[in-house]
Order: C-alpha cells, then sequence, then structure tokens
C-alpha cells in the first residue's frame, strides 16, 4: 500500500444479483449471490457501452482505454495515484461501471506524464486519451473555472500568464550580456532561442533565462529571441483539452518563425521541445529541434568553470524531456561536469521519474485537484528530495522552479534550494559578476 | 424572446495606461482592447434565457479596437447574430453618444423584446447606458440588476436597491436592463467555435446615423491620480507597534 495518501478500500460496484434463465424448461433461477459470477458477465452487461466506453473509443485518440484488461501495472506508477485513487486501471474499470468520464472531476487529474504507457501490455495510451475527452468536454465549456481563465489568457496574449506581450523580453535587461531580438534586427541566426512563458514573465524563471544568455556568450553562441512575437507554443493547453487553441498558436508561431533566418531552436522549456518535435512536423513545420540541456552538454569541454559548488545535489527528470522524449543524460551530464556537485538520485528517476504534477494542464488545476489529493504531486517529490539529504533539487523545466520552491515550503523543506540547472552552470563558470 | 446586448470594448489594463497628448484621452495607439466585464454577465443572462424559453440573441456593438473578437466570441457562445456599427468617430465615446446611436438601430429594429447592457464600464463607471437608451427610445429601464427570469412573455427582475436590499418586479412589454451580475459566471467561448464562427458567420453592420448629441459633461482634463501623502511604515516588534497603533487611533479621536 503506497504511504501517505488518504487511500480508500476499494468499493465493490458489482451487481450481486443474477436472473439465469434454463434453457430446457425456460424456467428462471434466482442465483444471486457472490460465487455466481461464472454464470453472467453481469458488471459489463449492466452498464451502457454505448456511453461509456463506446463513446470514448468513436474519440480520434481514445480508441485504446478499453483495450485495457485490468493487469494493474500501471496503478504503483502512477504519481496520481501514490496521492489519490487514480490510475488508468482504475479509469478503466469506472468508465466499464458507468463513471461518465467526460464530466467527471477524473477527467483533469491526470498530468499525461507517461508512465502508465511505459509499462502497459495493451498500450493503453492516456496520452491521447485524456485530451481526446477533454476536447469534448472544453467544446461543452464544461472546464474548471482556473483552467477555462488559462485559455482565455493564453487567447488574448500568446501566454498562459495573462502578461503583457510587450513586456516578454524585460528579462533581457538584467542580462548583463546583450540579447539579440530579432524583430529589430533581423540578420540570420544560429539559434533561436525560443524562452517560453514562465522563463519569460516568473521572476525565478527570468533569472534562469538570464543565466542562460550569459552562458551562450560565454561559450560564443550566436543566439537571438523573438521578444514581443514569441507566442506559447502551447502543448500544455492542447494537452489540456483545448485543441482548437492548439491550432490558433501552431498557425502564430509558424507564421512568425517563417519570417526569419535561424538553424536551430533552443528551449528550456520541455513541454514547447514536445510539441516542436512531435506535434508541430504533423501538421507540416519541422525543425531542428533541441532542449538547451542538448545545446550545453557536447560543449562542456570549452566551459572554463572557475567556482566550485561543494553541495550535495539531486536531479528531478522532468516528464517531457525524459520519459517522453528520452532524454536523460545531457541534464547529468552537465551537473556531473560542475566542479564540487555530489550528484545523488532519487529512488524514482528516469524512466520511472515522479511527476511534478504541472503536465497536460495539471500546472493550471492545483485548486481544481486538491480536493482530490492528499498533498500536491511536486510537495510528494520534493520530500523524496529531501529524503536524500540532498542540499540542492535540480531542475531543468520552467514549471518546475516555482512549483517545487513553493512545496518545499508547504513541507517544511525551506532548506532544499530548488536550481535550474542552467543557474548551477552560471555560478560555477562566474556569474553575472565576471562576464 | 428575442433579446438584444449591447456590448463595448474598452482598454486592457494589463498594459499600462498613457495620457494622449489631447489630454483628453488616453493613447491608444498602443494599448489593447477587451470586451467590458458587465457586458459579459449581460450576454450570460440572455443566453441563460434563450437556453430556457428559446429565442434569439442579438449583440450589437460600435466599430471599437479589436470589436470583431468580442462579437465572435459571443456567436461561439449562442448568439444568433453579430453588429456592429460603423462609421464612428475614433476614440473614446461618450455614453449620450453610444446610447443615441445604439437607440437608432434599436429602432431599426423594432420586434425585440429587451435590451440588455452592462450596468457600467470598468473605464467611465459611468452606470448611464442603459437609463438613456431606455429615456432616448422611452421605454422602461432598471439598473444593477442581478437576475432577470423568464416568467411567461414577462421577465422578473431582480434589483440591488442600495443598503443591502433588493427588489424584484415584473417587467412586462420592452425594458432595457443595466446587468450588475448574471445568474453564473460568464461561460467559456472553446477556440475551436470562436474560429469557426470567424469562418462561418459574418458581422452585419449598420451606418452610424447623425444623431444629436444634446447637452451634458464633457472632460477637459485626464490625467493620473495625484499621490496624496504617503503610508506612514511603524518601526518596533508587534507590542509596540499595538500601542502606535492605540494612539494613532486615540489622537483621531475614534476611541477615548
Amino acid at each position: 500500500m503506497p504511504v501517505g495518501g488518504k487511500k480508500q478500500s476499494p468499493v465493490a460496484v458489482e451487481l450481486e444479483e443474477a436472473v439465469v434463465t434454463s434453457q430446457v424448461s425456460g424456467r428462471e433461477w434466482d442465483v444471486s449471490g457472490a460465487w455466481n459470477r461464472m454464470f453472467e458477465s453481469r458488471v459489463l452487461t449492466d452498464y451502457s457501452y454505448a456511453k461509456g466506453l463506446g463513446k470514448i473509443a468513436q474519440l480520434d485518440g481514445g480508441e485504446s482505454l478499453e483495450y485495457c484488461y485490468g493487469c494493474g501495472k500501471c496503478v504503483p506508477v502512477c504519481p496520481v495515484d501514490l496521492v489519490s485513487e487514480y490510475g488508468p486501471r482504475k479509469i478503466h474499470r469506472k468508465v466499464q461501471t458507468g463513471l461518465d468520464l467526460f464530466s467527471a472531476d477524473e477527467l483533469w487529474m491526470c498530468t499525461t506524464c507517461g508512465n502508465c504507457l511505459r509499462v502497459c501490455p495493451k498500450g493503453v495510451n492516456m496520452i491521447e486519451i485524456m485530451p481526446a475527452v477533454r476536447e469534448v468536454s472544453v467544446g461543452d465549456a464544461k472546464v474548471p473555472d482556473e483552467l477555462q481563465g488559462i485559455f482565455e489568457k493564453t487567447f488574448r496574449y500568446g501566454n498562459a500568464l495573462g502578461e503583457n506581450p510587450r513586456r516578454r523580453h524585460a528579462w533581457t535587461k538584467g542580462a548583463s550580456v546583450p540579447v539579440r531580438v530579432l524583430s529589430s534586427d533581423p540578420t540570420p541566426v544560429d539559434v533561436l532561442f525560443y524562452v517560453e512563458d514562465y522563463w519569460s514573465y516568473h521572476p525565478r524563471g527570468q533569472q534562469a533565462a538570464q543565466a542562460f544568455s550569459r552562458t551562450m556568450t560565454r561559450l560564443g553562441i550566436d543566439f537571438a529571441i523573438l521578444g514581443a512575437e514569441e507566442k506559447t507554443v502551447g502543448d500544455s493547453q492542447r494537452l489540456a483539452g483545448e485543441k482548437g487553441l492548439f491550432d490558433a498558436l501552431v498557425e502564430d508561431v509558424t507564421a512568425i518563425l517563417a519570417k526569419y533566418e535561424f538553424q536551430r531552436i533552443v528551449t528550456p522549456d520541455p513541454h514547447a521541445f514536445n510539441a516542436l518535435v512531435k506535434e508541430y512536423p504533423k501538421r507540416g513545420f519541422t525543425y531542428d529541434v533541441l532542449h538547451y540541456t542538448q545545446l550545453l552538454s557536447p560543449r562542456i569541454q570549452e566551459m572554463n568553470f572557475v567556482n566550485a559548488i561543494e553541495k550535495k545535489v539531486t536531479f528531478h527528470d522532468p516528464c517531457y524531456l525524459g520519459r517522453h522524449n528520452g532524454e536523460y543524460d545531457a541534464p547529468r551530464k552537465l551537473l556531473r561536469a560542475i566542479p564540487g556537485i555530489d550528484l545523488v538520485e532519487m529512488g524514482r528517476c528516469k524512466e520511472n521519474s515522479y511527476c511534478c504534477g504541472g503536465g497536460g494542464g495539471g500546472m493550471w488545476l492545483d485548486g481544481f485537484n486538491s480536493n482530490h489529493l492528499s498533498e500536491r504531486l511536486s510537495e510528494r517529490r520534493v520530500r523524496e528530495a529531501a529524503a536524500t539529504g540532498a542540499d540542492i533539487l535540480a531542475v531543468c523545466c520552467p514549471y518546475e522552479v516555482s512549483r517545487f520552491e513553493d512545496a518545499a515550503k508547504s513541507t517544511g523543506n525551506e532548506h532544499l534550494k530548488v536550481v535550474d540547472i542552467v543557474e548551477l552552470l552560471d555560478e560555477a563558470l562566474g556569474g553575472a559578476e565576471t562576464i | 424572446m428575442k433579446i438584444v446586448v449591447g456590448m463595448r470594448q474598452l482598454a486592457d489594463l494589463v498594459e499600462e495606461l498613457e495620457v494622449a497628448d489631447s489630454q483628453v484621452d488616453i493613447d491608444r495607439d498602443f494599448v489593447k482592447f477587451v470586451s467590458n466585464e458587465w457586458d459579459e454577465a449581460a450576454l450570460e443572462e440572455a443566453l441563460l434565457i434563450k437556453e430556457s424559453v428559446g429565442g434569439e440573441v442579438v449583440v450589437v456593438a460600435l466599430d471599437e479596437p479589436d470589436v470583431d473578437q468580442t462579437l465572435y466570441s459571443a456567436i461561439a457562445k449562442g448568439a444568433d447574430r453579430a453588429v456592429k456599427i460603423v462609421g464612428v468617430e475614433e476614440g473614446w465615446t461618450p455614453t449620450r453618444v453610444r446610447a443615441q446611436l445604439l437607440a437608432k438601430w434599436l429602432e431599426s429594429e423594432s420586434d425585440w423584446d429587451a435590451f440588455f447592457t452592462g450596468v457600467q464600464a470598468a473605464d467611465d463607471l459611468d452606470g448611464q447606458l442603459a437609463g438613456l437608451v431606455g429615456s432616448t427610445l422611452g421605454i422602461p429601464h432598471a439598473a444593477v440588476v442581478s437576475k432577470a427570469e423568464p416568467q411567461g412573455s414577462s421577465l422578473r427582475i431582480t434589483q440591488e436597491i442600495g443598503g443591502g436590499t433588493l427588489a424584484e418586479s415584473v417587467a412586462t412589454g420592452k425594458v432595457v436592463l443595466g446587468i450588475q451580475a448574471g445568474r453564473q459566471a460568464p461561460r467559456y467561448a472553446p477556440i475551436t467555435r470562436i474560429r469557426q464562427a470567424m469562418s462561418s458567420s459574418s458581422i452585419e453592420t449598420f451606418e452610424a446615423q447623425d444623431i444629436d448629441e444634446g447637452v451634458g459633461p464633457k472632460v477637459r482634463k485626464l490625467y493620473p491620480p495625484e499621490s496624496k501623502g504617503q503610508a506612514t511604515m511603524l518601526e518596533g516588534d508587534p507590542v509596540e507597534v499595538a500601542e502606535k497603533i492605540v494612539e494613532l487611533i486615540r489622537a483621531k479621536g475614534l476611541i477615548r
């Protein structure tokens, strides 16, 4: 039994009444009781297939939920189940026995972290099922209020925070190095730094964007940003079910990208990385895309470290960099290269890494989901990180600094510092003072 | 029931507002515009009525910046038609002018049963639009309406009338309402439907008619609020600070 969560005993939803009609005499026999399962598959026939699994199977992406044969491998690896009652097998069973997923709170609890799909022998793909069902609910305007606000802000301003688009590159002022904005200097560039929302606007994200700019400058990388023209790539909005919004963003983002000449896109956001690598090509737009750790890790030999960081550090794999896109080494190579750092792994790491709770729209559903969780996923993860004895929890996804910093405070682990890998690199390379 | 909803645009407060050189308006060049939230409440109330008793909802707005997005969103939410009054002078439109322009269109479209609009707008907080439209057309009006529910062919109206009191009344025949709040928060307009509305529906246009503006106040000067003194920070531990607060309250004559 997992620890920490408010586990409830399973509730039997199977009906215990059955009547069997004799094939010989035509007489009806009441065979109610737990032993009578052998006579009829009652549970499956007492509920409507057409309104349950059948309705979901009809959706583009919803086909695989009914493939489930109930082995249950997905449940212990589901990060939400650890703090609640969840897991694809449970969802499958609930839908099979009458849950209307289209209007259920369970619809919004999946973070699309992908750990269930990794272990599923039947290929039940919640990363496609959940967005497909959510899309129907969004179309019927059945959206949690806090998520509705995010969709509206993203549509209006091109960022989930509802910030002024013209202030998207305000962070460059504190970078201590020049950061070229393509609209004012549109000459060809090697690296297009796609900053994304949380590095553009969140104060802690801005510090990471500044550190990354300094690091690229130190390595002599030719880079530029889109500034006010940048809009979010929109992957989390897509996974939260607003496909129309994602389509609109794809049009806007690709139109802006078409204006400029660049060799490759580098982004700190694994969600943007995921969409640019997997979703944009489906719509005919293919770019050479790297996560920032993939840009920097081959350049370690050129890094001139001047400060040692004598700390014990643990690292949280972002779901959309690791499990979804198979990159586990680049962030670790960078951490190991920094002098002084003692890298310790958490029990759940790499392929089996835990989820911060921010994916698939979860970033914007903490209030809504709080009714169903014994603690936030980020809080669970921070306690795991603290248990390693680490001084620093290193991350490389822009969602995580704010999520884990809050969680460190709320779980009484303020001593655990949450720092982006690029901030550690920047400090080891001399920081803002020596550039 | 055919309900017309008057909507308007105003400067989005995500921007930093600046006073234009004319000193009687904000600088509109770099400002984004959004729909007035009270108008969104009016639209929600109209859509709820349509859903319960059927009928038609028409949204009408002056041609103001980004107004198309507001009108298409209204269609995506369930409005049947959208009308834009064009040929309006650019810049801020005084409520009297707005009321006259809307009244001209309402006269041309005679078969409506009710006209809803937000009780006020965040930019001028004037709160006169519903009243002025009603008086121009000679139609009864009610303001600060928090509920409008269908009752037969009439509307049962709940109004806030100050001092924490609510008043209920029944409007028979045509009526103009200034809506303070809807029975529920404005619904979500899925982006797919907004995009469908943009490609499959069209916004009707209506040429602004000549109007008699009449007498009324004019803006002479617009300026940011002047700061009057600043907050005083009380230093010390909580007990000392508490004593200082008590002393201050006593000095102001609030306690003896």
